[in-house]
């Protein structure tokens, strides 16, 4: 049975369009039929992230309104012939996303997939709303810092209340996926924990993305990063989170730093 | 750097502060989810029932809550158009 995935976060800038890639294209390498959908009307990024930014013809709004069929607008990924992209429109008023168009294009993918990755935008808007409107799980993109921990709360509790699961009653099922966390400033009391994290938000984890210089490569070059590297620490992280979402018990392994030269020279304070 | 920088100028963890600061906020904020969904109701409906009486403008329909210690108080504030005191002198006599 397809499962739909919001991939949200409340607050901009912490890694939902790369988490979405990624999550995307592992689920993919592991053999499921995924579609991945970018609910940035006005600032899509997903189709730049994937590398199909000149491939785009028709997007989500076109579908809605009627202009293009939906298989008219997906785009199959080059590399993974499992994954494909339904992009947003990047010139169309944000507005013209409707609950009832979103719900139809939801319902006619679910035939065909078996994940539908929502990326939503930031904020708590109309957009955001709409991205998780129709979501049987979400994973709540969150990095160690306050202003995020503060909005992923928020949204958590929209989670529990504006989803067509919350208003029957049923609830959507939540994962914390912590990104650019950076284990040597966790360890030296720098950043919020992860166990602090999971105590705020009263949230199963789902991952651990360690801080990395190969989740930008990824997105220079237009890869997800587990596809681009996948035997670097956040690809693998990424991989046993695809893994988790598919029912799979895989042990959390929390990153740690390389103890560089320069650290030990300057002796690290554990916190 | 930045370690050598700390030890010279001994700060302690931040952590534990940013963890006590979000406790305290997300406690606060939490209870107050759903009021201003509540105080919208009240004043769609206050207005509605004014209205089967007396033609308001609805944006001199203020409806604010107040909490304080003790205790809270619910504001409502209606501007009527003066053609209401007239109705009301016609009423009297």
């Amino acid at each position: 049975m397809a499962k739909v995935l919001v991939v949200t976060s409340g607050k901009g800038g912490v890694g939902k369009t790369t988490s979405t890639a990624a999550l995307g294209a592992a689920l993919a390498q592991l053999g499921e039929k995924v579609v991945v959908i970018d609910f940035d009307v006005g600032l899509r990024n997903l189709d730049l992230v994937l590398g199909a930014e000149r491939r785009v013809v028709f997007d989500l709004i076109n579908v809605v309104q009627g202009v293009a069929k939906l298989p008219q607008a997906l785009i199959r990924d080059k590399r993974l012939e499992n994954l494909w992209l339904l992009p947003a429109s990047q010139t169309r008023d944000k507005d013209s996303l409707t609950d009832e168009g979103v719900r139809g294009v939801i319902t006619e993918l679910r035939t065909k997939f078996d994940w539908i990755l929502c990326d939503s935008p930031a904020g708590i808007e109309r957009g955001a709303m709409l991205a998780m409107r129709y979501a049987d799980e979400a994973v709540i993109v969150t990095n160690p810092e306050v202003s995020s921990v503060r909005d992923s709360d928020r949204i958590i509790g929209m989670l529990d209340s504006k989803t067509v699961k919350a208003e029957k009653g049923e609830r959507v099922e939540k994962h914390v996926l912590i990104t650019r966390y950076d284990s040597g400033r966790a360890a030296r009391g720098e950043m919020l924990s992860i166990d602090d994290i999971l105590e705020i938000l009263a949230t199963p984890l789902l991952g651990i993305i360690p801080e990395s210089q190969d989740v930008l490569r990824a997105s220079n070059v237009g890869s997800p990063v587990t596809l681009n590297n996948a035997t670097s620490a956040p690809a693998r992280a990424y991989f046993d989170a695809a893994r988790r979402l598919m029912g799979d018990t895989v042990t959390m392994m929390i990153p740690v730093e390389r103890n560089g030269l320069m650290n030990r020279l300057l002796g690290r304070r554990a916190a | 750097m930045m370690n050598l920088l700390r030890l010279l100028g001994g700060r302690t963890a931040s952590a534990p502060v940013a963890r006590e600061r979000l406790q305290i906020l997300l406690a606060h904020e939490r209870g107050l989810r759903g009021q201003p969904d509540l105080l919208g109701l009240l004043r769609a409906e206050i207005l509605a029932v004014v209205s089967r009486h007396v033609v308001l403008d609805p944006e001199k329909v203020i409806v604010r809550m107040d909490r304080g210690k003790n205790v809270s108080t619910l504001e409502v504030d209606i501007e009527v158009p003066h053609a209401f005191e007239r109705s009301l002198a016609v009423a009297a006599t």
